[in-house]
């Protein structure tokens, strides 16, 4: 077997890229994830037999790679997506997530959601319609959920003649489009998904194109620096007390590691209490570790006997976040009742869950034109907006621009129990 | 003391690691009483270690529930008990048998034990009034699964309704449930079936033998190799014949089927499992053979 086999048990260890990808069926979304799937061998025999005798059940030419990813027989038989669906593949170095997001219904909600965890956004749009209404509502998500990296596809390049004016004009016309976003990082690929050009091959069809095929992109872009490790940020999830004869004193705290680097020695303050103490040791599992960084998920423990609890987030005296009730924030609603001014919901941030009460709907963004509307009032299903909350308990929280797990929430209705809302904080006070 | 990771670099097996973590203690926190369905395979051994590894030195703070088909297989048994007894974890036992006995199943002699697990599997979390149930289910075993989330709503019926499911953001998760409903929780849902095989093998996990190639008397019905037992006996003119088999998938032994291998070890596995053109389930369990959407049918009725 060759040795750059991802599968191998040598090659055990490899990083991670989360990508969420956009696009509606016609631009070619599901033939492309089908085609990473088949090219990097994630496709099995049984599967792909299956979507070859429907295919020709159904009439068509070639194999509808699309079907591979169709999943539930309610959508099979609508031929819709109806929600966000998680792929997986490998190459040797990487894998991949990819959450799958359908482009017309509920598009905001399930968009939302499939970028809230991606570290690149993958937008496709098709070379003979040019940049639609949708792709820019696309890019402006990913902007707003602060997904670092953002590729554009321009796919069906072969039903344009390969021609490198229609790629140069759309990568044009969305660079200027994107100036207006907060896109760090944006590549623009000619490709043909349903003929396999550039994306994990170099096409021939395309000599005047000297940038790296999809795949190729997908595997290289650099994402570990985009990990915040300078803001320590450790909110307490769970207090470790085994009362054990063997562990009768052990008392650790337990969490994901947010941001920063924890390590022993390292003096830190205790929120919202304000109570100052010092790492002790730090535990994965049975072992002593030097250092903790994100996304790791770890034991801590102290030096003093202070009063920690979930909820409460270890920080650094000097670098802490300041516990906040007034939250100014972006919210994205995703159910049918509308938001509205003096309503009352709960909130989870990190590890706490408190009440919220809707203070004040300053504006209605419009993302296709970016226009804020400041006579809204509410916000509908699908709609963002930017919101002012009162809180009854402090969140322990950052901008979400400077980091993405302190500072989002989700909102939940508290008669019904579901999420109805996903809001990414600009400020607190 | 372990070294430093110089680069701050984490592989995705310790991502993973550290995300399903982060479930299982979420869980803990917020659920008056969470279960953990462990059926011996696997995926819910690699579930119980990292439950392990969650709150470890303490003991886990919630049970294991397992479903007593009345046919599994010896040596699933014997890896279960040997793991109860080293974390000193309670276990829950709900029996097919005696679900058929009260009459939460009916035993037609047409629908398979696993299928008759789902109406033992729901009484009991009733009975004991569970209130979320830990499964090793992963998003990339089968296209209905793909848009599972990561905690799963229940209702009172235990059904699954994938048009109702809650949006599911960041590592945020919202469980929130009412008196009689139930959450389904599935650490594992990122998880590969290689990424599962690399940790088994790089943690030395202690799985079932029967995982491994050995040699078995097995006959071969509708194109899969069954094992001969006092259930499967050879039909007309089957011929039983002496394998080295292995099995991908260890359910009840009257639907799963071996596979011929020679890997006696994880990494021969995961060799082979890098040149099978086979989906794990596709290749050995007949009850998801039936129709192509088997398995959302069996997920809206509450199947793990």
């Amino acid at each position: 077997m060759a040795s750059n086999d991802p599968h191998t048990a040598a090659q055990g260890e490899m990083d991670l890229l989360r990508f969420a990808t956009a696009g509606s069926v016609d631009d070619g979304k599901s033939t492309l994830i089908g085609r990473l799937l088949l090219d990097s061998k994630s496709i099995f025999e049984d599967q792909l037999e299956a979507v070859e005798s429907t295919s020709q059940s159904k009439g068509y030419d070639y194999t509808d790679l699309a079907l591979l990813t169709d999943g539930l027989r309610s959508e099979r038989e609508q031929g819709i997506t109806i929600d966000v669906a998680y792929r997986y593949f490998a190459t040797p170095n990487r894998k991949f997530i990819i959450a799958d997001t359908p482009g017309h219904i509920q598009y905001t909600r399930n968009m939302v959601t499939g970028a809230s965890t991606a570290d690149l956004g993958l937008v496709l749009v098709d070379a003979r319609q040019g940049l639609t209404e949708q792709s820019r509502r696309h890019a402006v998500l990913l902007s707003l959920l602060r997904v670092p990296h953002l590729v554009l596809a321009i796919n069906k390049m072969d039903l344009v003649d390969w021609s490198e004016e229609v790629y140069e004009k759309i990568h044009r016309e969305f660079t200027t489009f994107a100036t207006k976003l907060n896109i760090p990082d944006l590549e623009v690929i000619p490709i043909s998904a349903l003929q396999g050009d550039n994306v994990v091959n170099r096409s021939e069809n395309t000599p005047w194109y000297s940038g790296p095929t999809l795949m190729h992109h997908l595997e290289h872009v650099h994402v570990a620096s985009d990990r915040d490790l300078v803001d320590t940020r450790f909110p307490v999830q769970y207090v470790i007390r085994p009362k054990s004869d063997q562990y009768h004193d052990f008392r650790g705290y337990a969490g994901q590691v947010a941001g920063g680097v924890l390590k022993k020695g390292d003096e830190v303050v205790v929120l919202p209490s304000g109570m100052t103490s010092t790492i002790s040791r730090v535990e994965l599992f049975d072992q002593e570790i030097a250092e903790a960084f994100p996304p790791m998920s770890v034991t801590v423990h102290l030096e003093d006997d202070v009063d920690v609890s979930r909820g409460d987030m270890i920080a650094r005296p000097k670098n802490a976040p300041k516990p906040s009730q007034d939250i100014d924030a972006m919210i994205c609603w995703m159910t049918n009742e509308p938001l509205k001014p003096r309503q009352k919901l709960a909130i989870k941030h990190t590890t706490r869950t408190g009440r919220a009460m809707v203070k004040d709907i300053q504006y209605r963004l419009d993302v296709n034109s970016l226009h804020r509307d400041q006579e809204a009032g509410e916000l509908g299903l699908n709609e963002i907006g930017r919101v002012q909350l009162r809180t009854t308990v402090p969140l322990l929280c950052d901008p979400y621009a400077k980091n993405r797990t302190t500072g989002s929430f989700i909102l939940i209705d508290e008669a019904t129990g579901v999420t109805v809302g996903a809001g990414m904080i600009n400020s607190g006070s | 003391m372990t070294n430093t990771h110089v680069d701050y670099q984490l592989s995705q097996l310790d991502q993973l690691e550290a995300e399903s973590i982060h479930i299982f203690r979420e869980v803990a926190a917020e659920f008056e009483k969470p279960v953990l369905m462990f059926s011996g395979g696997k995926d819910s051994i690699v579930m119980l270690r990292l439950a392990e590894k969650a709150f470890f030195p303490a003991k886990l703070p919630f049970p294991l529930l397992q479903v007593d088909t009345g046919l599994d297989f010896d040596e699933v048994l014997s890896t279960r008990d040997s793991w109860v007894e080293r974390l000193g974890a309670r276990l829950v036992v709900a029996s097919v048998e005696d679900a058929i006995k009260a009459g939460h199943v009916v035993d037609d002699g047409k629908t398979s034990r696993n299928r008759q697990q789902i109406g033992a599997l729901l009484a009991a979390i009733e009975e004991n009034g569970f209130t979320a149930a830990f499964g090793g289910g992963r998003r990339d075993e089968e296209k209905a699964r793909a848009k599972e989330r990561v905690y799963s709503h229940r209702d009172d019926f235990g059904q699954w309704d994938p048009k109702m499911q809650r949006p599911e953001l960041w590592s945020l998760y919202n469980g929130r449930i009412h008196s009689g409903e139930h959450m389904r929780i599935f650490p594992l849902s990122n998880w590969t079936e290689l990424d599962i095989w690399h940790y088994i093998h790089r943690e030395q996990i202690e799985i079932p033998s029967i995982y491994f190639a050995h040699e078995r008397e097995v006959v071969e019905r509708d194109g899969m190799l069954l094992s001969i037992g006092p259930e499967i006996q050879p039909k007309g003119n089957e011929q039983v014949e002496k394998k080295m088999v292995r099995f991908r998938t260890v359910g009840d032994r009257t639907q799963t089927g071996c596979v011929e291998s020679e890997a006696t070890d994880t990494a021969a596995i995961i060799d082979e499992i890098a040149i099978a053109r086979v989906t794990e389930r596709g290749a050995t369990r007949g009850d998801d053979r039936f129709s192509e959407a088997a398995m959302e049918d069996r997920k809206k009725e509450g199947y793990f």
